[in-house]
């Protein structure tokens, strides 16, 4: 196209404007992306994808003239690949590459307005969704990334060899304070190492936030006298403003708390500024991944969870709900690895089995601790081991709280199905095909285990998974 | 009470042949493995006394074994336990560690607390054990 061409007014093809570059070779410092595009009856897939490079870049709708006083040709992002998905009729792996200028140095809020900022709602796009990014080590580099990471917090707990266990406390609204660290307290002591409050747990009329903490840290000092562990159980502070915030973790932190808790919701910034806070302040700092579901689900449509993990390892948060692969809520087995790779590994590999759609070195940045919850207990111990590993918070509430003997009973269930496991994978056992064998043997000294594989031994969730890995085989549109 | 730090505290306690098991584990994955013992039990008590220097580059977990015993043998009323330790890049902490022996009775911790302003209260957990000088809080062992 002539330059007259380009440059004059109107309105032309975002491809013919410089958005799709199918020679271009991504520079190491390069932010990418891996977009699922389903373009509206008409558009071509690299017209899509260049209109997607457009607008979460430089571009508007129409030529304006003053793109001329930039140096564009640098701040316009690259759609420089294009690819259909096997089995998926209209859809389409649009890779877009983005200049390092384009963002702020250390700022999620900053990287997620340019990279998800408008373009969602384009109307030339039935629907998109961000699949996956590479973040270069220039980009990583300038954030301060998990406040401890999986390495300190094991060293600061004293717990080593074994997945942590925890639970949250049930049923989650309506307790009473000193009701409530009764439950905190049975779990601990119990054998659990840490206790949590659930994500919409904050400061209602029937538990006021203070209340809260005060019985709770009672309940996690009692529990460590009587059994010589590091206990823990997760304070939620989440509130409306940074300021109670603030207010609410620095009380956890004069009372002795080792953890602090925030919820999804609370938006990237305030994420940065906990995990600034809980790294200055010698908290651990614990992820509520609320409200993700809404826009992880579906597969054409929204961003992978696998995104917003990385997002959050720079972020700089300890744990992050991840998913549990057996237990009630989403996660196909294959995802769910990838999202554990991307917050555990120092360097992970492109895999497009797991969803992971580049290699993602994170340049000495610490992992992040993930969290199984929700739809677990202690019959299902060999699977979490070999789908989930051993650097995880394995998280049981009603498989804790509902056990028949007690909540303390219930936590140690699943202690002794944990440790039997771990000492069973040591020895060389085939854990995975004889874990029901296993946990029977632990349970012939342990009532309490016993009396939990009677109970839960045999429940399981198995639908389909919404969210599954499907780009093994791409062939190229062009 | 039962002190529950460690792998394998909710477990019956580990036999000579089950523990030369969890050591050929360590080792199969190049870590080095020590022994530690101590008479304070406190949570926080992150260091415990070296039984010699950590093994780099066993063949076989019987020197470990042998350690472990001469351990038990000179202090028979502390507690001893196992490490093994991953030098890999991006770990460089201790990998695994549990609880090979501990003393006949164990009277665990008092709970102390100070009251203070708007209801707070400041804890310490004190092990009864520490009311005596090292040494001499379980029962006298050989090598005190």
């Amino acid at each position: 196209m002539s330059d007259s061409g380009r440059w004059g007014a109107g309105v032309i093809p975002y491809a013919e404007m410089g958005y799709w570059q199918p020679d271009y070779e991504p520079k190491d410092s390069d932010v990418l992306a891996a977009f699922r595009v389903t373009p509206q009856p008409g558009v071509p897939p690299e017209e899509a994808g260049a209109a997607v490079a457009g607008e979460s870049s430089t571009a508007t709708w129409t030529v304006v003239w003053t793109d001329r006083l930039t140096s564009y040709e640098q701040y316009q992002a690259k759609c420089y690949r294009v690819e259909a998905v096997p089995g998926q009729e209209g859809q389409y792996i649009v890779y877009i590459a983005y200049s390092l200028d384009l963002f702020e140095e250390g700022s999620i809020a900053n990287l997620t307005s340019s990279i998800i900022g408008n373009v969602f709602g384009f109307k030339a796009l039935r629907a998109l969704r961000l699949e996956d990014m590479r973040i270069p080590s220039h980009y990583v580099k300038t954030f301060q990334g998990p406040a401890h990471g999986i390495v300190m917090e094991r060293e600061y707990l004293n717990k080593y060899g074994r997945p942590l266990l925890g639970a949250t406390v049930k049923p989650k609204l309506g307790l009473s304070a000193r009701n409530y660290g009764r439950v905190v307290y049975e779990a601990l002591r119990g054998g659990l190492d840490f206790t949590k409050d659930d994500e919409n747990i904050n400061s209602q009329p029937f538990m006021r936030w203070r209340d809260r903490f005060l019985y709770c840290m009672e309940a996690v000092n009692l529990a460590q006298a009587e059994t010589g562990e590091i206990k823990g159980h997760y304070l939620n502070v989440t509130a409306a403003t940074m300021e109670e915030m603030y207010e609410r973790a620095e009380f956890a932190r004069e009372l002795g708390s080792v953890i602090v808790m925030i919820d999804l919701t609370v938006g990237y910034t305030a994420i940065q500024s906990m995990a600034k806070w809980s790294r200055r302040n010698g908290m651990l700092l614990h992820l509520h991944r609320a409200g993700h579901s809404t826009y992880t689900r579906q597969k054409a449509h929204g961003v992978s969870f696998r995104v917003i993990a990385k997002w959050m390892r720079l972020a700089g948060v300890d744990h992050i709900h991840a998913g549990t692969v057996v237990g009630k809520l989403e996660g196909d087995p294959n995802s769910v690895r990838g999202f554990y790779d991307v917050l555990r590994l120092g360097r992970v590999p492109a895999d497009p089995v797991r969803g992971l759609y580049f290699e993602q070195d994170w340049a000495s940045m610490p992992g992040v601790m993930p969290v199984a919850s929700g739809g677990i207990h202690a019959g299902q111990m060999h699977e979490l081991l070999h789908y989930l590993g051993e650097d995880v918070v394995l998280q049981f509430g009603g498989g804790t709280i509902g056990h028949p003997m007690g909540i303390a009973a219930g936590a140690a269930a699943n202690r002794v199905a944990l440790e039997a496991m771990i000492k069973a994978r040591n020895e060389g056992r085939d854990f995975l095909a004889e874990g029901r064998d296993i946990l029977r043997s632990a349970a012939r000294h342990s009532n309490e285990l016993d009396m939990a594989l009677g109970t839960w031994g045999d429940i399981t969730f198995t639908y389909e998974s919404t969210d599954t890995p499907d780009v093994v085989a791409t062939p190229t549109t062009n | 009470m039962r002190i529950t730090q460690g792998t394998f505290s909710y477990l019956p306690d580990l036999t000579d042949e089950e523990i030369s098991r969890q050591v050929e584990y360590a080792l199969g994955h190049g870590w080095a493995v020590s022994v530690e013992f101590t008479d304070d039990p406190h949570p926080r008590n992150d260091y415990w006394q070296m039984w010699g220097l950590p093994m780099f580059d066993l063949p076989a977990p019987d020197a470990v074994l042998y350690e472990v015993n001469e351990c038990r043998r000179a202090y028979p009323e502390h507690y001893v336990r196992v490490n093994a330790y991953d030098a890999g890049y991006g770990r460089q902490t201790t990998a695994l560690s549990f609880i090979v022996q501990r003393p006949a009775v164990e009277p665990g911790y008092r709970l102390d607390r100070t009251e203070g302003s708007d209801r707070r209260i400041r804890f310490a957990v004190h092990p009864y054990a520490l009311d005596r000088p090292r040494g001499d809080r379980y029962g006298q062992d050989p090598a005190s």
